[in-house]
């Protein structure tokens, strides 16, 4: 099922800043990451999509509808969790959530039931009555989350979730994510510019940069060609870039490190091996966590 | 931060119950609003200035209704009780409108509000409606117990308590043209700044920098400009209209035969207040 639908979509602020561009894509139901650098037009898409600010030009649907003219409809279908802190210190989370539950049109027990309910799947249970003030930077990210699903949307924008959270905060709430697109039947779209992260969690994903779209597809399909292993030694770096091209492997260098994509499972222990053959001092191989940057100028260079 | 790893598994409910439109939004802010304007809902820090003020002017009209009452002697009538209470109106504003506004900019909770199905109009709307329903409580509630005061202990029976009535009825009305002319001016100076003391600085400084103009303009050798030297100040603007409509006004102010020049401007006033919250949250709303 299309949830998003966008036709040569473009976005000019004044002053001729361009935010999108030309920007056509069909969006699946699941967990879809927006990954991108900053100011590449993630918010001007967010912000279009919740009929926020209208497009300069192209079409854009929502479930099949228009957020322009059909803001209503769609913001009832949509939750909305911004990247800024966006919370009141001297209220308690049950109140507050409760309260945007109202604005959302919900009737006044069905809000303070849903609030409950919503701070409770993101795992504030006791808490919830405390002021938001004393909160964790943790905590508060999971009430931003929960005000967003307060009333029961069909899809959820997140814009930035795990932006300040310790390695384990960003765990739980990269698992609740998960489990909120795929046990609640809610689709999430997951705004970042840490693909790492997204890629563990999304079923899809889109990258822009600059406002046009450099890639959609499915989450297998695009990693699976930018895996690449990073391998340094001290010394006989030549011979060993030397040694690998004559396996079929292609080298680029970067600094003192050899970079090899791989293509397939074996080619990790042929490197391995080649580098033990020529007894070289081995300092580091890893296997490179991707960040968008990288994403981004394999594909530019492509382009060329 | 509850632990990650304890599993809440009641399963995901979806919500099939009503959703309500626009109407019930609004009276959620405007609920809210109230609520918020007298601290209930916050902490007790939050009640302290609202009910301090609302504290003293109930004293003041238990006093009035007493000091009626045993000695007969009037200190204020429903009209000139408004004009004395003008101080303390002004620092209600000046804490409330912030409480209502600054601190949603403050706090960065706009963008929450605004993707929801709500229009800048919505949320400016309800909240002009909740101060301005909490400062005509300010005012209309201790009117009513002077009323009260007045009725119980007329000697004149039932025409008595009636003209008593007759008397609070358009007192009250001056009540609305203050909370309508306070919200709007304090609601507007509030929704420039996030920060709450200096939108109460704000607040305070409008409402009393003006009134010395009114001083200078009312001491000027010509009549013209001693008449119209009410529109200068909200509060002798609202005296101005009070003459206009009553013939006669609880502040001494003379405003010859220009009453309906003090109308225009209390309505304009509100008018454009209203129009330049609209603009500048259209702006807001759109992030």
């Amino acid at each position: 099922m299309t949830i998003i639908a966008t036709q040569s979509l473009t976005k000019t602020y004044g002053g001729g800043v361009t935010a999108l561009s030309e920007l056509t894509v069909d969006v699946e139901a699941g967990v879809i990451g927006l990954v991108g650098a900053n100011g590449a037009g993630k918010s001007t898409f967010i912000k279009i999509m919740l009929g926020l600010t209208a497009p300069t030009s192209g079409d854009v649907r929502v479930f099949g509808l228009d957020p322009v003219t059909e803001t209503d409809q769609v913001r009832a279908r949509v939750g909305y969790m911004p990247e800024n802190d966006c919370l009141p210190p001297d209220v308690s989370a049950a109140e507050f959530v409760t309260h945007l539950g109202r604005l959302s049109g919900l009737p006044r027990t069905a809000a303070r039931e849903r609030a409950s309910e919503a701070l409770r799947h993101v795992g504030l249970y006791e808490e919830r009555y405390r002021q938001i003030g004393g909160y964790s930077t943790g905590m508060k990210q999971r009430v931003k989350l929960a005000q967003a699903l307060v009333h029961d949307p069909d899809l959820l924008l997140l814009d930035e979730p795990t932006n300040g959270l310790d390695p384990a905060g960003r765990d739980a709430m990269l698992n609740l994510v998960h489990r909120i697109g795929n046990e609640f039947g809610i689709s999430v779209v997951v705004c970042s510019h840490l693909l790492g992260e997204v890629e563990r969690i999304c079923d899809s994903l889109i990258a822009i940069e600059g406002g046009r779209l450099l890639r959609a597809d499915r989450i297998s399909a695009m990693t699976a060609a930018s895996d690449v292993l990073a391998v340094e030694v001290s010394e006989g770096t030549d011979e060993l870039a030397e040694a690998l091209a004559q396996l079929q492997l292609t080298v680029s260098r970067e600094g003192r490190l050899l970079l090899v994509p791989l293509s397939a499972e074996s080619d990790y222990d042929a490197v391995v091996r080649a580098v033990a053959e020529l007894d070289l001092p081995l300092h580091r191989l890893d296997q490179r966590r991707h960040r968008v940057a990288e994403l981004f100028t394999a594909k530019e260079k492509a382009d060329v | 931060m509850s632990d990650a790893g304890v599993i809440h598994d009641i399963g995901y409910q979806r919500y099939e119950g009503p959703r309500l439109g626009r109407t019930a939004v609004f009276g959620a802010i405007y609920q809210h609003g109230l609520r918020a304007s007298f601290g209930l809902g916050r902490s007790a820090k939050a009640k302290i200035f609202p009910w301090l003020v609302a504290g003293i002017v109930l004293l003041v009209a238990v006093i009035n209704a007493a000091v009626k009452a045993q000695a007969n002697i009037v200190l204020f009538d429903y009209f000139s009780f408004d004009d004395t209470m003008s101080w303390l109106v002004i620092f209600f504003v000046a804490i409330v409108a912030p409480e209502l506004v600054s601190r949603d900019m403050r706090s960065g909770v706009l963008p929450l509000y605004f993707s929801r199905p709500l229009r800048a109009f919505d949320y400016i709307g309800a909240k002009f409606a909740a101060l301005a329903t909490a400062v005509f409580l300010l005012l209309g509630v201790p009117q009513l117990i002077m009323f009260l005061g007045g009725a119980f202990t007329t000697k004149k029976g039932a025409s008595g308590v009636w003209n008593e009535f007759l008397d609070l009825l358009p007192g009250w009305g001056y009540s609305v043209l203050w909370a309508v002319l306070f919200a709007s001016i304090s609601l507007l100076v509030a929704s420039i700044t996030g920060k709450r003391a200096f939108a109460a600085g704000g607040i305070v400084a409008v409402f009393l920098m003006t009134t010395p103009v009114v001083g200078v303009l009312s001491i000027l050798p010509s009549s013209t400009s001693q008449h119209l030297a009410g529109l200068a100040s909200p509060m002798s603007l609202l005296a101005g209209v009070q003459g206009w409509l009553r013939g006669q006004n609880s502040m001494d102010l003379d405003i010859g035969d220009f009453g309906v020049i003090y109308g225009i401007e209390l309505f304009c006033l509100v008018a454009a207040a209203m129009l330049l919250l609209l603009a500048r949250y259209r702006k807001v709303a759109s992030l």
